[in-house]
């Protein structure tokens, strides 16, 4: 589903991305962790195209990203992406949210886009906030609305870039119990996050970053067992020391 | 000095014959408003165009849009106006110039070209309150846009542009008031404009007082309206749950 070929990426002569290689399968859950810096939002963001990298090819789906004959647009309207401060559009309503991409990208009309935003806002559980704004919702419920607002595109696979660490504690498992749902009903994902809970519980592989590279690529049962490599073994246990 | 009061000068006819003294106000401040109101359609378009260009990707347009802003900017309304008055309609090119010369009326020949120099003179600054604005949104706004397919016409057009003209009402209402205080400027030309009806109602009765104070007047008349149209645009347009919404 989503391939990732040596790609490097650096801003002038910052080296943010050295030769990272990985594969997502379809249906895989893939949790990307390491400490800030390391260039897991920069990875994530180059497999939709919004960063863009230098070296290396990334394809999804069979359309190579880095392409500059591929329409971005098109590709990115079936990844659905998830970001750290939500970025829901604030001066539309919960409903409107959810079914503009829909009417202006997809070209669904009116009711169609409705009642498929309202149904996805109903499986997040905000049925009641419909008509609300996104600045009268709290960061949980936002979070949850920008996932339904992903998955009304009808996306092949979904990129989460550190969706829980802007959220207070006791929001980020709703967020979580979403995400996990998604996991288990078979969603190709690809999570850059910290929660190792999370990872234990749904991800098929764990990969670990530092300084741009792609330190381990692992089973998560390998990963949280026994990781290979001495950073990866320091973060762990500075993150699951608490 | 003694100074004879007569507020009954604007209902006495005018010198021109055809009306009275207060007509000439009125015509002043007619001229005045269709100047300011035509000159602001041009500075709002071309501006929010140009501030659009500010922050798109690419030099080459962003450095074309800079450099139009530094110029409207940093040139003298009065100088930007004889040039636009006085030495475009030489040099423009396929008779052009010789047209507007001949075919236009005197009148229209100066609303013309005061039009087009204060629309663009406030556009280079209308450009810069659009391009704040836009900066002014989170990255990830444009990123949240993008990644959910829309092209990027589309997102400055869906989700930036709607956001960015929020948080700029308030400079922009600055300078829509801007536009009509500019436009005493363009009575240096001869337009008939309400600064101008005002000096001309001195020299023909001697009254200065109350002719000035009647302009003064018109002018405050005028952004109190439109302090009170922008903020209901303000109000209007405020977003829930955001910036001091409800």
């Amino acid at each position: 589903m989503i391939s990732i070929d040596n790609v490097s990426k650096h801003y002038g002569s910052f080296q943010v991305l050295t030769d990272c290689t990985t594969q997502v399968k379809k249906g895989e859950v893939i949790v990307v962790c390491g400490p800030s810096g390391s260039g897991k939002s920069t990875l994530i963001k180059c497999v939709n195209g919004l960063e863009p990298f230098q070296a290396g090819t990334i394809t999804v789906n069979g359309v190579s990203v880095g392409d500059p004959k591929t329409n971005l647009s098109k590709l990115r309207s079936h990844v659905g992406m998830v970001f750290q401060h939500f970025e829901l559009f604030p001066h539309m309503s919960i409903t409107d949210n959810l079914t503009i991409a829909q009417e202006k990208v997809l070209g669904r009309n009116k009711d169609e886009a409705r009642d498929k935003g309202l149904k996805l806002l109903d499986r997040v559980g905000l049925k009641a906030h419909a008509a609300k704004f996104p600045g009268q919702l709290s960061g949980g419920q936002q979070q949850r609305v920008a996932i339904a607002r992903a998955l009304a595109m009808d996306p092949i696979c979904m990129l989460f870039d550190e969706p829980t660490s802007a959220l207070d504690p006791e929001m980020i498992n709703e967020v979580l119990d979403v995400m996990v749902e998604l996991a288990q009903e078979g969603m190709t994902m690809m999570c850059v996050t910290h929660e190792m809970g999370f990872a234990r519980k749904v991800a098929n592989r764990v990969i670990f970053m530092d300084k741009g590279q792609i330190v381990e690529d692992d089973s998560k049962d390998a990963f949280f067992g026994a990781p290979r490599s001495e950073r990866a073994r320091q973060f762990l246990a500075k993150i699951l020391q608490h | 000095m003694s100074y004879q009061w007569n507020w009954g000068i604007f209902l006495s006819p005018a010198a021109s014959g055809d009306g009275t003294y207060l007509s000439w106000m009125l015509s002043g401040l007619q001229t005045t408003i269709l100047l300011s109101l035509s000159a602001w359609v041009i500075a709002l378009a071309l501006g929010s165009l140009m501030g659009v260009l500010r922050t798109v990707p690419g030099k080459w347009l962003s450095g074309l849009a800079a450099t139009y802003v530094e110029v409207f900017r940093n040139i003298p309304l009065l100088v930007q106006l004889f040039i636009w008055y006085f030495v475009l309609p030489e040099v423009l090119p396929f008779g052009l110039g010789e047209r507007f010369k001949q075919d236009l009326d005197p009148v229209t020949q100066q609303f013309v070209s005061a039009m087009v120099c204060l629309g663009f003179f406030t556009s280079a600054r209308v450009c810069e309150q659009v391009r704040s604005g836009i900066n002014a949104l989170p990255r990830g706004q444009k990123n949240a846009g993008l990644a959910l397919g829309f092209t990027l016409p589309q997102t400055y057009r869906y989700v930036l542009l709607p956001m960015a003209f929020r948080l700029v009402v308030p400079p922009l209402t600055s300078e829509f008031l801007n536009i009509f205080k500019n436009s005493a400027v363009c009575s240096t030309i001869g337009l008939l404009e309400l600064a101008a009806q005002g000096r001309q109602l001195v020299d023909y009765t001697a009254q200065p007082y109350e002719s000035f104070i009647a302009v003064t007047a018109l002018y405050l008349l005028i952004n109190v309206v439109v302090m009170t149209l922008m903020r209901h645009v303000e109000n209007k347009t405020r977003v829930p749950g955001y910036l001091g919404g409800k």
